[in-house]
């Protein structure tokens, strides 16, 4: 096995054109577990360790350019308000030793279903800058993911960093694993309001082959908010709508039963986190939330 | 969390520093905690190779050839063995040896050792093993009950000669015991209420967090030293002998850094394969287990169906119990014999019913080897009979304390094998003191803030999942309660041997303890020191590395180490005193009357009378002499089950635990956060409280982890489908709750000390205690553990 530790982004994307199948690595916390269960033998691997510019992060006015290494520990604590539903999903991540190594480019790269961030990122609306020696581009998060396991990188491209829109509303992340802590993710999701457009997304995780947005259940609870001047009037939501809402998001899953759970309890439960997320964030919109501490 | 001490009628108070009833610290404590505790895996030797193993893919398979040339021929090979390079005998066994050391010619579980390689480097060994070439030939699969009685099942174990194998009623069943007491059929009549359950418990592991890992160094007499990991040094060598093909001197065991245990090291697993590579090629060998390969490379807790029926009158007495315990014991007999006498021994569990009929059987299965686990077999028995105590309760509108306080067994009750319980069970007591605890505050995720607004998630089901901020969450609570028998019971010889060494060095009196007892996490090299401070008055106390070289300890499991390897210390320090006054007599005798006529003692480095009247320093009795002796000890005899009736006098001692859990469900997502779990238990005598409340910690926790997680899932091939810790889950400091222990001290009059063995009895009822308040919180009836989100949201 070779490994490449280029000292500079510009070395690492020349290495990357000249060795495609190399594997990048930087917290490891993905790769090396692979590696120590057999499951990959990669001839080249690609330490992304020494490019420091991976590990920052920029805040602008519409977005936050988010390095591609940044560790989740640094998401926690420092873009809570930029980022809220990517520091609550970043909570969630393995334990306080795999969130102070592993990274949001690190779970694109991987494109597990099972992700963790990837419901945060569709729900506040994200783009992935993929980078080659050819260019860069700014690649939707919702086309990113092409498969369980598999993104629209090219062979030649590095995650340079993700672009995610600043929080414009409140945000919510909800995640059922059979454990308290440190668990994968039976399923998982992600929403957001965005009152400045008067829509709100979602992100539903580890119950489909990709992540993905539940599209129809957002139209359905746009429209609904619109057509009842819920954004101005600041009303309680319906019930009814709610519960529409819910069984909308656990129609888009396509989940399979698997050691971790069933298809239909996933289908249930993100039907109850739905609902739930939705009424945590609509009170807050409302300025009527409960603070939550878990520092 | 503290510890409440009663009154009792054994003081031993030591007045020597660090003596019994203090709580030392343990030596390993801070080294384990800071990472630098050498564990086996941690081992090296110049030179040394790496052993792999190559397993099964398969459940069942006639294994048509193995073509290793390949896998040989590969730079850096330095050995490949399979069936047919074996030396000696090619099997092994804790009750029978039905094991083979590798396949022999056909694969009875998934994992099972096909072959093993030795070379210069772990991956080398790996990437030889792929190029080994297995062809098989699919057998059909026996994977439970109806599969292993059926007409015309495969017989997995053909030509059996051990002694069960006469008396079981199918060839796929290992052992099994009927238990009749009574007559349950006329009792019934006199019931008001009859209730009967179908139960059934998941296939739990031990999941220790040291791998499976040892270091062979092949010596210059043709014999091997290991340095293993293990939980019975002299059981291991009376299996590698006759596998290796060397009398026992030549085979010298050491033990290393053990990572926990919890019955799944009582096996082999890789000591007879280090041992032949190394004896192959010259060269030490070292082999560890990487976690995926260690849920293949131990035995596992059996899964367990259950049928029980009560019945009960209307005043709340219990008239009779019927029940039929199903264990699966997988493709080998490992302890299952053993556990299928406790799972029927203690099937009534800590209650008084005359007429009972039982019947326990382990099955030969296709499915991974069971064997022991923390427990062992009165855990699958006590989720089942306390499930049935809250439905006797419920339908009699009884509190479900009172209930089983009203039916609990005391001194002097005769057990269903008709052996008189003669030292304390203070079954009613310990649930008076569970249920009389305070507690813990409701929607205590509010409890950080008067006005309700700020929550603590951690608090709740999910914690930092996120999953509800108090929504769909209800309280449940839950009592339960559980026997446990100390020691290897049925007749079996159960000893310990202890070496102890008095000498004076650099002045000072010195004591040294060597046993064989494996030292797997229990604290008992603690204990061993305190006994010797206690019986000789010293301070100073080393503690030999336990090896071969001293006798045997028999096995660190059945919670008997305090007391068997614990007594077999008290013993030889007892015998060591008798000399240390011999040598006082014949130096001063005639000094002082109270040599003759005072019962003597050693206390803080001097010899005292009963009366604390000093009459000489300890150096100046023993100077110049080295008082050294090893000894054998034994507790009382006891007997085999009829295999008729079940009746003997079985077990050694028992021992007691009752736990109340106070659980939140999120009802709506099924999920769980045990906020409480306190544990009432006696111990008899508490050597090292501290010791005592994290062994009943511990316990609690593992049983915690059956009750909602823990289970390796087994597919209709009989593959295991979760085997890391990705998957098989066991509980992290967020799932773990608070868990205040309350120690009841009462005196067992036929033990060391009066002590009681403690490690496994916690781990009984913390399940069922755990699952009943989840029954109480969500009103469904829950007859299988662990509880999955599935069972509690009907998805």
């Amino acid at each position: 096995m070779d490994f490449l530790r280029p000292a500079s982004w510009e070395e690492a994307l020349a290495a990357k054109a000249e060795h495609p199948t190399a594997v990048p690595i930087a917290g490891g916390t993905d790769v090396m577990v692979e590696i120590n269960f057999d499951h990959r033998r990669p001839d080249v691997m690609l330490d992304l360790n020494r490019i420091g510019e991976l590990q920052e992060w920029e805040v602008t006015e519409e977005t936050v350019r988010l390095g591609a290494s940044v560790p989740y520990t640094r998401i926690m604590e420092h873009l809570r308000t930029e980022l809220p539903g990517l520091a609550l999903a970043a909570h969630t991540v393995g334990s306080p030793q795999i969130r102070n190594r592993g990274s949001v480019g690190g779970n694109l790269g991987a494109a597990s279903p099972a992700g963790d961030s990837h419901p945060a990122l569709l729900a506040a609306g994200a783009e992935v800058e993929a980078v080659s020696v050819r260019g860069t581009r700014l690649i939707p998060v919702e086309e990113f993911y092409t498969g369980v396991k598999r993104n629209s990188l090219a062979a030649d491209e590095l995650i340079r960093a993700v672009h995610i829109k600043k929080a414009d509303g409140p945000q919510q992340f909800s995640k059922v694993g059979t454990r308290n802590a440190m668990v994968i993710a039976v399923c998982a999701f992600g929403l957001a309001l965005h009152p400045e457009t008067r829509t709100v997304k979602t992100g539903i995780g580890s119950a489909a082959p990709t992540p993905l947005r539940a599209r129809v259940a957002e139209d359905f609870l746009t429209a609904a908010l619109e057509e009842g001047g819920f954004w101005e009037n600041g009303k309680i939501i319906p019930p009814a709508v709610a519960r529409q809402f819910a069984e909308l998001v656990s129609g888009a899953a396509n989940p399979i039963d698997d050691v971790r759970g069933t298809a239909s309890y996933r289908r249930h439960a993100l039907g109850v986190m739905a609902r739930r997320t939705l009424g945590w964030t609509w009170d807050e919109y409302r300025g009527n939330e409960r603070t939550q501490s878990c520092a | 969390m503290g510890v409440t001490r009663n009154p009792t009628n054994i003081t031993q108070g030591s007045k020597t520093k660090g003596g019994l009833g203090e709580s030392t610290l343990r030596p390993d404590g801070t080294l384990k905690v800071t990472g630098e505790f050498a564990y086996s895996s941690d081992m090296w030797h110049e030179d040394m190779l790496w052993g792999f193993t190559l397993r099964s893919p398969h459940a069942h398979a006639k294994i048509l050839s193995i073509d290793t040339g390949e896998a040989l021929a590969t730079s850096g090979v330095y050995a490949v063995m399979t069936h047919d390079d074996l030396p000696a005998f090619t099997k092994y066994g804790l009750e029978y040896k039905d094991t083979p050391v590798l396949a022999d010619g056909v694969v009875r579980y998934h994992g099972e050792p096909i072959a093993i390689i030795a070379a210069d480097h772990p991956e080398t060994a790996r990437r030889a093993a792929a190029k080994i070439k297995v062809e098989f030939e699919l057998l059909p699969l026996v994977i439970d009950e109806e599969t292993a009685l059926a007409d015309g099942a495969p017989i997995l174990h053909p030509n059996r000669d051990d002694h069960h194998a006469d008396h079981v009623t199918h060839p796929n069943i290992v052992h099994r015991q009927p238990i009749i007491r009574g007559d349950a059929n006329e009792a019934a009549k006199r019931a008001d209420i009859v209730i009967s359950g179908e139960y059934e418990v998941g296939m739990q592991d031990q999941a220790f967090l040291g791998p499976e890992s040892g270091l062979a160094v092949p010596a210059e007499d043709g014999g091997v030293d290991l340095y293993i990991a293990t939980q019975w040094l002299h059981s291991d060598l009376g299996q590698l002998s006759p596998v290796l093909g060397l009398p026992e001197d030549k085979i010298r065991m050491t033990l290393s850094g053990v990572g926990g245990a919890f019955g799944g090291r009582e096996d082999l697993s890789m000591q007879a394969h280090a041992c032949l590579l190394a004896l192959r090629t010259g060269k030490p060998v070292k082999i560890v287990y990487n976690r995926f390969e260690s849920f293949f490379g131990h035995v596992h807790r059996h899964p367990a169906k259950l049928w029980y029926e009560h019945g009960v009158t209307s005043e709340g007495k219990i008239t009779h119990m019927k029940c039929r315990i199903v264990l699966d014991g997988g493709a080998y007999a490992s302890a299952s014999p053993a556990v299928v006498g406790n799972a029927s021994s203690l099937a009534v569990g800590p209650y008084v019913i005359d007429d009972v009929e039982i019947e326990a059987v382990a099955l030969y299965t296709n499915n991974p080897p069971c064997g022991a686990m923390r427990g062992f077999g009165a855990v699958q028995a006590c989720f089942a009979y306390e499930a049935q105590m809250d439905k006797l309760a419920a339908a009699l509108g009884m509190d479900a304390v009172e209930f089983r306080q009203l039916n609990a067994m005391s001194q002097g009750t005769i057990m269903p094998t008709g052996q008189k319980v003669d030292s304390p069970a203070p079954v009613a007591e310990l649930l008076r003191r569970v249920k009389a605890l305070p507690m813990p505050p409701e929607q205590q995720w509010l409890a950080g803030d008067a006005e309700g607004r700020s929550i603590d998630i951690r608090d709740l089901p999910g914690a930092l999942s996120n999953t509800t901020h108090g929504e769909g969450v209800v309280r449940g609570v839950g009592y339960a309660v559980g026997i446990k028998n100390v020691g290897f019971s049925e007749g079996f010889d159960d000893y310990s041997t202890a070496r102890v060494r008095l000498e004076v060095i650099n002045g000072e009196p010195v004591a040294m303890v060597h046993t064989a007892m494996a030292e797997v996490g229990q604290g008992g090299v603690t204990v061993h020191a305190q006994i010797a401070r206690t019986e000789l008055g010293v301070t100073q106390v080393t503690i030999h590395p336990a090896d071969t070289q001293v006798g045997s300890a028999g096995s660190t499991s059945a919670s008997r180490q305090t007391y068997v390897t614990g007594g077999a210390v008290k013993n030889s320090c007892e015998a060591v005193r008798e000399k240390v006054l011999e040598l006082g007599r014949a130096k001063f005798g005639t000094y002082h009357p109270a040599w003759a006529t005072a019962e003597l003692l050693l206390e803080g480095g001097k010899v005292v009378t009963d009366g604390g009247e000093v009459l000489a320093d300890l150096v100046d009795v023993i100077e110049g002499e080295t008082i050294d002796l090893e000894l054998e000890w034994r507790h009382r005899p006891t007997q085999a089950f009829d295999l008729v009736t079940g009746q003997g006098d079985g077990h050694v001692q028992y021992s007691f635990c009752a736990h109340r859990a106070v659980v939140e469900v999120d009802t709506e997502l099924g999920l769980v956060k045990v906020i409480e779990l306190a544990a009432a238990q006696d111990v008899g005598k508490a050597l090292n409280p501290l010791s005592v409340v994290g062994q009943i910690q511990g316990g609690t926790t593992q049983g915690l982890g059956l009750a909602v997680m823990e289970e390796i899932i087994v597919d209709k091939n009989a593959k295991v489908r979760n085997p890391s810790f990705t998957d098989y889950l066991i509980p992290t400091i967020l799932d773990t709750p608070t868990i205040p222990v309350d120690v009841l001290e009462l005196a067992d009059e036929h033990a060391p000390y009066g002590l009681r063995g403690i490690g496994e009895a916690p781990t009984l009822s913390s399940t069922p205690a755990v699952v009943a308040a989840i029954r109480a919180a969500t009103g469904l009836a829950l007859k299988r553990v662990p509880v999955r989100p599935e069972h509690l949201t009907g998805t």
